[in-house]
């Protein structure tokens, strides 16, 4: 036997219940993958003869400026919380079940907006450094943007992003309903550092506030600690300047870290030597425990992973093969490993991660999957470099409890669920969330 | 031993290296002063409390007027959709229970700090200093904090105890 047949063979061998294939089908072996889309039969008639479609015969539309989606893409946008502009907060979510890879497209990009969009004249914009600091300094986005820069991916996402799985029951909806408030992106900015290198720090400063130029001043405290290790003032998203839902002209970038702590439109920052317990730090993103305790400083997002594809909204047509790919991503680091399981956590095998794997960004993980047409549920599991793992639900719940009834899909009752999540799919391919 | 051209490379050098050692300077030297109105922020030791006082019985009449419209007639009960309610809430028995003044901050300087810089919703950063201090005396006598003749200022304020003040757990106190 050849090795490509030996490999071949393997590889179409189910590694776990319910017809999940060993993830080196997917990697850099071409025959391999051919075989476990062909080799264990083709189903369905023959192709069409092909024909020219009109605009195979005519010229195009016009070359725009700034291009814009295909019209048969209209559907892929964010769901809004708040579209008539109520006084009060606004959230648009990102439609993971839509879109693939790692990056989110900037018109994409999850956004929460408390009090509406700031309409920020970057000439007027100024960013004031002061508190506990050697000399108090001010700059406007052009002198920022002479400075030294650094890009890096980074995910954002809201503490209260997934607050629906709080629910004692599950809640029938989408990736994008349920985990839209998180995002990943290619910031470009100025370290924090290297601006306080410049105003010098006074030994007593331990925390910074964080102040946005919205009309709610929003302002958020942050240990001084985060400021020195990879906060960054940034400027661009994705190559372009920031869009106004997430901070234009600039934001408080910390990586991992709570997304309402990256503080849009910033305009100041004070070092202190103690939190100032600020609205959104002292009441909404504390955490009411079962025992009535509450959890302070949170900060970090932990490590977390969802199926998107295949997921609610989506259904299969027929048995066959299919890739199962997801989003897992850690504020602690890279994302080490991904398990998915096709028997709800019954058993599991790996998943292959996309190249590259940066830490606190979103890592894409594939697992092909051969489906036989009968019930199967789906999850996954992600573990970080520093060793932590995903909670499974039973472990999540014990330590952070549920909702005593189902609470709105739009509520956010708790904060900072970072536990699995399943996905049943029954015998016609339709698409149920499920506990399991 | 160095030659003409070595030595002006190693000048060119030593000049560059000095020029990425300097920060860039580009910011503009400011002074506390020149920042003092943006600089609103507000610590539990009172530390940035403005001068100035305010009542329960004159908050009442604020609230009335500026805060009712959305928060609800004693702020129970909230009457527009993004409002919270700010007085009562019951025990943390769920997860999911409602935050309020009475039952949940752990400080009274939150409650002035953000009236001050984000009320009311529709015109933030009007209400004058005494206004300020007298909402934040009617909510906390409302919630039974304060008595309800208290007077709260720059001394008074963070000292009031807040009934849920020790009931915090902070999550990961490595990254403080």
């Amino acid at each position: 036997m050849t090795a490509n047949g030996r490999l071949r063979g393997r590889s179409l061998e189910p590694v776990a219940g319910n017809g999940l294939i060993d993830r080196r089908a997917l990697i850099g072996r071409g025959i391999a993958f051919a075989g476990a889309m062909t080799g264990v039969g083709v189903t369905g008639a023959a192709a069409e003869p092909l024909t020219d479609a009109p605009w195979s015969r005519e010229m195009g539309a016009v070359t725009p400026a700034l291009q814009t989606p295909s019209r048969f893409e209209k559907h892929v946008v964010r769901t809004l919380s708040n579209p008539d502009n109520e006084f009060r907060n606004s959230h648009a979510r990102t439609p993971h079940h839509l879109l693939n890879g790692t990056v989110t497209p900037n018109s994409l990009h999850f956004s929460i907006n408390h009090s509406g969009l700031p309409d920020i004249d970057p000439d007027r914009h100024r960013l004031a450094i002061h508190g506990l600091v050697k000399q108090p300094m001010v700059y406007t986005v052009e002198a920022l943007s002479r400075y030294p820069m650094v890009s890096r991916m980074a995910f954002l996402e809201c503490g209260g992003n997934s607050a629906p799985m709080f629910s004692n029951e599950p809640l029938q909806a989408s990736a994008q309903a349920l985990h839209g408030l998180v995002s990943c992106a290619e910031w470009t900015g100025v370290k924090l550092s290297t601006l306080l290198e410049e105003t010098g720090v006074d030994p007593a400063a331990k925390w910074f506030i964080a102040e946005g130029a919205d009309s709610h001043a929003l302002s958020r405290s942050v240990p001084l600690k985060k400021g020195f290790d990879d906060a960054m003032i940034a400027l661009y998203q994705n190559g372009e300047r920031l869009m106004p839902g997430n901070g234009y002209p600039m934001r408080l970038l910390l990586p991992g870290y709570e997304g309402n702590m990256n503080v849009k439109f910033l305009r100041r920052i004070k070092l202190v030597d103690a939190p100032a317990m600020s609205m959104y730090e002292a009441r909404t993103y504390s955490q009411i425990l079962p025992d009535g305790k509450a959890y302070r400083f949170y900060f970090l997002q932990e490590v977390k992973s969802f199926i998107t594809h295949p997921s609610f909204g989506h259904s299969l047509k027929g048995p066959g093969f299919y890739e199962i790919s997801g989003i897992a991503y850690s504020g602690a680091g890279r994302i080490a490993k991904v398990m998915v399981s096709a028997d709800g956590g019954k058993s599991y095998a790996e998943a292959a991660l996309q190249a590259p794997v940066l830490p606190k960004a979103f890592t894409r993980f594939r697992m092909p999957w051969r489906w036989d047409g009968q019930p199967v549920v789906l999850q996954s599991r992600a573990w970080d470099e520093g060793g932590n793992v995903q909670p499974t639900r039973a472990e999540f719940v014990a330590l952070r409890g549920e909702t005593k009834a189902p609470p709105p899909l739009l509520g956010f009752p708790n904060q900072h669920y970072n536990s699995l999540t399943s996905w049943a799919i029954d015998a016609n391919g339709g698409v149920k969330h499920v506990y399991a | 031993m160095f030659t003409r051209s070595g030595l002006a490379f190693a000048l060119v050098f030593a000049a560059a290296c000095g020029a990425r050692a300097e920060p860039p300077g580009l910011g503009k030297p400011s002074t506390e002063a020149d920042i003092a109105a943006w600089d609103i922020s507000i610590m539990p030791d009172g530390a940035g409390l403005p001068p100035g006082r305010g009542a329960p019985a004159e908050g009442a009449r604020v609230y009335a007027e500026k805060c009712a419209a959305c928060h609800g007639e004693n702020g129970v009960k909230p009457v527009a959709p993004g409002a919270g309610p700010l007085v009562g809430g019951g025990k943390l028995d769920r997860i999911e229970a409602v935050k309020t003044i009475g039952n949940f901050y752990g400080h009274a300087t939150t409650v002035f700090d953000f009236i001050r810089r984000a009320m009311p919703f529709n015109e933030p950063r009007t209400l004058t200093n005494d206004e300020a201090y007298a909402v934040t005396a009617y909510l906390l006598a409302a919630n039974k904090i304060i008595g309800e003749n208290d007077v709260m200022d720059a001394q008074s304020l963070p000292k009031v105890k807040m009934p849920n003040r020790d009931n915090f757990i902070i999550r990961f106190l490595d990254r403080i």
